[in-house]
Order: C-alpha cells, then structure tokens, then sequence
C-alpha cells in the first residue's frame, strides 16, 4: 500500500511501484494492437469504469478476508439484494428517473443507492453474527455456512420477486455518451469511474490516515498483537464486514444500472471476478485489489475486443500469470 | 469385512438403514415399478458415487472444491460426444470412457498443482473460477458440446429398453435394455464406493485425515502434502468423471444442465454435508435423502402451496411454491452445519455408543 504521509519521522516503507505500472504498461501495449485511437480509448474507458464497479463490490471482501480471515462465499447476496432494494426506489418514481434533468435523476439515484447500502449493511449485520460468529476460525465451515447463507438469499429473492429478470433502465440523463472528437465515451461509465474512484479515495484515507484505519492495517498485519493491546478487534471486524456489505450492495445497483437488470443470479458470475480480483490483489490489499480490478476488466474489455474466443479463460489466464510471478498475489500484506 | 475396507457403519441403525437402501436399491426394477422410481433409483445411486468422491476432498482433506461438477462433466461429455459421433456401438463407449478419464484425472492434476501450492485457501476460489470458466467453455463450443442443447445420444443395442432379455413370460416381470442400464448403473456406482472406502482406510487416507487435522505437523512429519492432497484430488476426479459417465449412459443425453451446473455443485455440498462429511458412507445416506425430498418433496410442498395460497396467507405460497425447495435445503445446510456438523451418520455413530461424548468434532 502506497504511503501519502508528507513529514513522515519513520522510516518510509519500500515503494513497490511494479504492480501499478501494470495496467499503465497494458493499456500502452493494447494502443498498437488495437490499431484506430478512438476504439482503445473506447475501450480503455469502459475497463477503467468496470474495474471502478468490481472494485468496489471486492473491496469488502479483501478486508474482511485480511482482518479476520473470513472467507465469504455468500458476498454476492449483498450485490443481489443491493440491486433489488434499488429497484424498490426505482418503481414508484419512474417519471423522476426519465425525466431529462440531471439533479431529478440524481434525487433518485442518489437515495435508492444509500437504502441499499443501508439494507446491504444491516444484512451484513445479520449474516456476521449468525453465520459467522459461531464458525469463526474454522475455514470449512465459513465456507460452507456462507455458501449456504448465499443458497437461502437467492431462494428468498426469488421468493420475495419471482424468478424474472427486472429491468432497471438507466436515467435518461445518463443515457448516450459525450462525443470528443471521434472518440465515444458513455455517460453513465464516466459516472462509474467517479464513483469508484471516490470510494478508493475514502477507503485510502480512512485507512492511512485515520485511527480507525490504523487499527484495521495493524489488525490485517497481526491480529493478536492488536488484541494483546486491548483492541475490540471483534467489533472492528464487525465494523469492516457492514462497510464491506454495504459497498457490495453499492456495487449490486451500479451494476444493475450498468446492465440496465437485475436477477437473483446476476451475483454468480460477478461473484467469479471478485474472488479472481482478489486474489490477484493479495488477500487483504485494497491497492492490490483496486490494480486487480482494473487488469481484470481490461482483460476482459481488450481481450473481447482482440480474441473473443480467447475472452472465456483469459480472466484465468490472467490469474496464473499474476500467481506466476507474485504466489500470494500483487501486494501480500497478510501473514497468512 | 474385507469388503468394507476393516470400516464398518459402526451403529445398528446406521447399518440396518444402509442395508434398507441398498436392497431397496437393487430391488428397485422389481419392488418399484415405472419409470418414476427407476429413475430416481439411478440417480441415488450415481449421485452416492459422485458425493462419496466429493467426501474425499471435504471430509477427509478438508479442502472445498466447487469444480466437482466440471469432473463429472467432463465424464457426461466424453461419453456423449463418442457415442454421439462415432454411432451407439461399444468401441464409442470404450472411447469416451479411454478420453474421459484421463482428461479429468489430468485436469486435477493440474489444478491441484497450481492452486493447492499456492495456499489452501486459494483452493476454493480457485476451483471455483476455473469450474465456472469450463461452464462457458462448455456451452460456447456448440460444435462439440451441442452448447445449451447438449448432446442426445442412442446406446448400444444391448442396453436400449427394447432390447428384452427376459420376457414377461417367463418369470413374471420383463428384464429389457433398461433394467440391464440400471444394474450396470448400480454396481459400478457401488464399486466406486467400495474403492473410495478402501482409499480412506488404507495408509494414505490416515495421511489425508493427518493433513485436515493440522497440515502443518503432517508436513513436519516428512509427508509431502501437496503430492497427497493432489493424489487425493485426481483420485476423486476420476470418480466423478465415471459418476458423470453412468448419469450419461442413464439419461442417454449430457447437458449444461444436468452435468455442469453451479446448482449441481449445491446439491453435492448439501448431500456430503447432510450425510456427514468424512464418513463415505454418509455419501449413501445424504444422496438418499436429498434425492428423495427432490423428488417427492416438492410435489407435497406445490399442495402446501396451494393451500397456502387458497387461505389467502400472504408471502407463504411463494415461499412454499415447489422450485423454492433449495430455500429450505439451504436452511436445514446452515442448520446441520451449526448442529450437527458430522451429518446423519456421525450422529447416529455418536448416538450407538461407539465413541464417548464430545468425540464428535
């Protein structure tokens, strides 16, 4: 993890620059390969607003896996039931949602996202202390009992909306895309970008330069030893497993609104990325997992583009590469 | 004994419940009749196999792997695509079975390099990427797989249901083509079985079991884990690859559906899980129940549904409609992780006497 503290009387960690020059040197790589300027920023676009989308909906993930060692296999039901709580908003006011000005779209927007961030958390609330609490420290059983937290979440959506597929469409001012020059870039991917990259920043900032965050980064590196200094290092981890809910449900709308649906199973896949996302980042790393995001979404952005056929294993492809070079993934901030 | 592998049910009910299942089982054609019951019959028994493999990697390693299905995929396909492509005869089927195996058995092999190397936790997320990955794969090369249609297929002459061995005539009931499947269907599922309970029991099971317990004293110990957790994982691949070679032979057909999908992959977590993990022969008692609740269940929950719904309750009807049945399952998983987490047989095992209390983790 980058260090931003100017006047910094400890000696500086080492710099690791490599992981970040990688999805800088595999955009310049693709400009060649992709042949015409507008089509690779085309495409550069629409990576770095899937990357911003993954990443937010990872970044819970990772830190809970960090802090407490919980692996999550049920982290795709906040996505869904995220996506679903916005559809909630989104019905009664459809004409606000059509109507052509921005502030009327955003008055919606904005509100359906915090509910289901809001639901997302609470739920995560839940699920931390049902599931979660009585396995803590046994991996098999978190695994198995999130995966049957995720079995119980989708049976019940189907329940609660039926088993369709929901359109969401997407505000009217969000819709088309700015023209410069021959170059396409679409509104709502521009909004993504935004979004993710505020909520990187606000996760940086939280982390480096609060207390809390100093907590939850000792915490990832030595868990007892935050303990031994009479940390509640439970309730820290409660703290970090909402936010990470709530983000996840952030992501389900963003994601909903990116495909213009929402489905029970939309999280199966996106549940795929994620842990390939993960992974690649190092288990624990937000910077990891923030670079991962991206070159998993240039992957599958370029690689569609260049050789669809190769797009279906090029994300596993892109995860043998990484663990080649770097076994504990790009950043391995954890002990484990 | 020999045949147990020296690894008894170890409890009276235990036994006198397999015992009940597996006559049932073999009686099936003649107890049973219809096509209803001979169908749910194979299944138990291809899905016992297929869990029984699954309790391998989960119980007796402890490593969660979600790329099952895509072994007993691959089984299904090989088989399909041969007897598909090269007409139904028994050199096609030799094929599929000459193609399919090794292909699966090379697959874990791979996997289990790369992933169980790295760090055991990987090993999930891993699988899970990857079995996902050949999902696709599976149903983008529609010029192989048949894509989302799959692949229908003819048997040979021997094994079609209009093939009569017996007729009705001369003892009462007909032996034709497809009782002929199903026995096959059975004793190949139960050799399986029996190897995978010789497996468990023999040394290199006790290293299995070393390796879930504490990896780090069995490595310490001067085992080479990694060589044992991939052996382990080929070893079960292969079951699931000939688990998915009968569902093929029985179904005439292989498809996303019915061989490669994510629910199937539920459906094994939740028989392993339910049966007791690390047992083998809580694969028999978990496949039994689930496959029967799949079956039977559902139809009981569409009446209670109706009725629900004729009584005007609110939210029940949809909660209790027959394809919300994994909700329930899901439910009684969480439950059965929480209390009972040896699953049907290790209760029954603790409940017989045979180990003192608190033995049961």
């Amino acid at each position: 993890m980058s260090e931003m503290a100017a006047n910094d009387p400890l000696p500086k960690p080492k710099r690791d620059l490599a992981p970040i020059l990688l999805p800088v040197a595999l955009a310049l790589l693709m400009i060649p390969l992709v042949g015409s300027t507008s089509s690779w920023l085309t495409l550069t676009v629409a990576s770095l607003a899937m990357g911003m989308m993954i990443f937010i909906m990872a970044s819970g993930l990772t830190l809970v896996f960090g802090l407490m060692d919980v692996l999550n296999f049920g982290h795709g039901a906040f996505i869904a039931v995220g996506a679903y709580i916005a559809t909630l908003v989104f019905a009664p006011f459809a004409a606000s949602v059509q109507a052509e000005s921005l502030w009327t779209n955003l008055a919606v927007l904005a509100p359906a996202a915090l509910l289901s961030m809001a639901v997302s958390g609470a739920l995560g609330l839940v699920v931390e202390r049902v599931l979660i609490l009585p396995v803590y420290g046994q991996h098999l059983k978190q695994i198995l009992m999130t995966t049957g937290g995720l079995i119980v979440a989708e049976q019940t959506l189907y329940a609660l909306w039926g088993p369709q597929i929901i359109p969401m469409p997407l505000p009217a001012s969000l819709r088309g895309s700015f023209i410069l020059g021959d170059v396409a870039i679409a509104k709502y991917r521009l909004l993504a970008m935004l979004v993710g990259l505020a909520v990187f920043i606000a996760i940086q900032l939280v982390l480096n330069r609060t207390k809390l965050g100093l907590l939850i980064r000792a915490g990832v590196e030595n868990r007892e030893m935050v303990e031994a200094l009479g940390y509640r290092i439970r309730r820290l981890f409660l703290g970090v497993f909402m936010t990470g809910s709530a983000l996840a449900g952030l992501g389900g709308v963003m994601w909903a609104l990116y495909r213009e649906q929402v489905h029970a199973s939309m999280s199966d896949d996106l549940t795929v990325l994620i842990f390939i996302v993960v992974i690649i980042g190092g288990l624990g790393s937000i910077g990891g997992c923030f670079i991962g995001a991206i070159l998993v979404a240039m992957v599958a952005n370029y690689g569609g583009f260049l050789l669809p056929k190769l797009a279906l294993v090029s994300n596993i492809l892109l995860m043998v590469a990484i663990l080649m070079w770097r076994p504990r993934g790009l950043y391995a901030v954890t002990s484990r | 004994m020999m045949i147990l592998s020296g690894d008894p049910p170890k409890s009276r009910v235990l036994t006198l419940l397999l015992v009940v299942i597996i006559l049932a089982l073999a009686a099936t054609p003649f107890l049973f009749p219809g096509a209803k019951a001979l169908n749910v019959a194979a299944k138990i028994c291809v899905f016992a196999a297929l869990v029984a493999s699954y309790d391998l990697l989960l119980g007796y390693t402890g490593s969660v792997s979600f790329a099952h299905t895509m072994f007993y995929g691959i089984g299904s396909y090989a088989i399909a695509i041969a007897l598909y492509g090269m007409g139904p005869n028994w050199a096609a089927v030799a094929t599929g079975i000459v193609v399919g195996l090794p292909l699966a058995a090379l697959l874990a092999l791979a996997i289990g390099l790369f992933s169980l190397r790295v760090a055991a936790i990987f090993f999930a997320m891993i699988t899970l990427a990857v079995a996902s990955a050949f999902q696709v794969l599976a149903s983008q090369l529609s010029w192989l797989t048949g894509g989302e249609d799959g692949r229908s297929f003819q048997l040979p002459e021997l094994l079609r249901p209009g093939t009569v061995l017996i007729p009705k005539s001369l003892m009462g009931f007909e032996i034709n083509g497809r009782t002929l499947t199903y026995y096959l269907v059975f004793a190949v599922s139960a050799l399986m079985i029996l190897a995978l309970l010789r497996v468990v029991n023999s040394p290199f099971g006790r290293v299995l079991q070393a390796i879930r317990e504490n990896r780090f004293r069995a490595e310490a110990l001067g085992f080479r884990t990694v060589f044992h957790l991939t052996y382990a994982n080929c070893l079960a691949a292969l079951v699931a690859a000939g688990a998915g070679i009968l569902n093929a032979l029985w179904l005439r057909y292989a498809g996303p559906d019915t061989s490669l999908s994510f629910s199937i992959m539920l459906d094994i977590l939740l028989m392993v899980v339910i049966g007791g993990m690390g047992t083998i022969y809580g694969a028999i008692i978990g496949a039994t129940i689930f496959i029967l609740a799949q079956n039977y269940l559902q139809s009981l929950m569409g009446v209670a549904s109706k009725a629900a719904s004729e009584a005007g309750l609110p939210l029940l009807p949809g909660l209790l409609h027959p394809d919300r049945w994994l909700l329930w399952l899901g439910l009684l998983f969480i439950a059965s992780v929480y209390f009972f987490p040896t699953g049907v047989v290790g209760r029954l095992r603790n409940a017989g006497g045979a180990r003192d209390a608190g033995g049961a983790h």
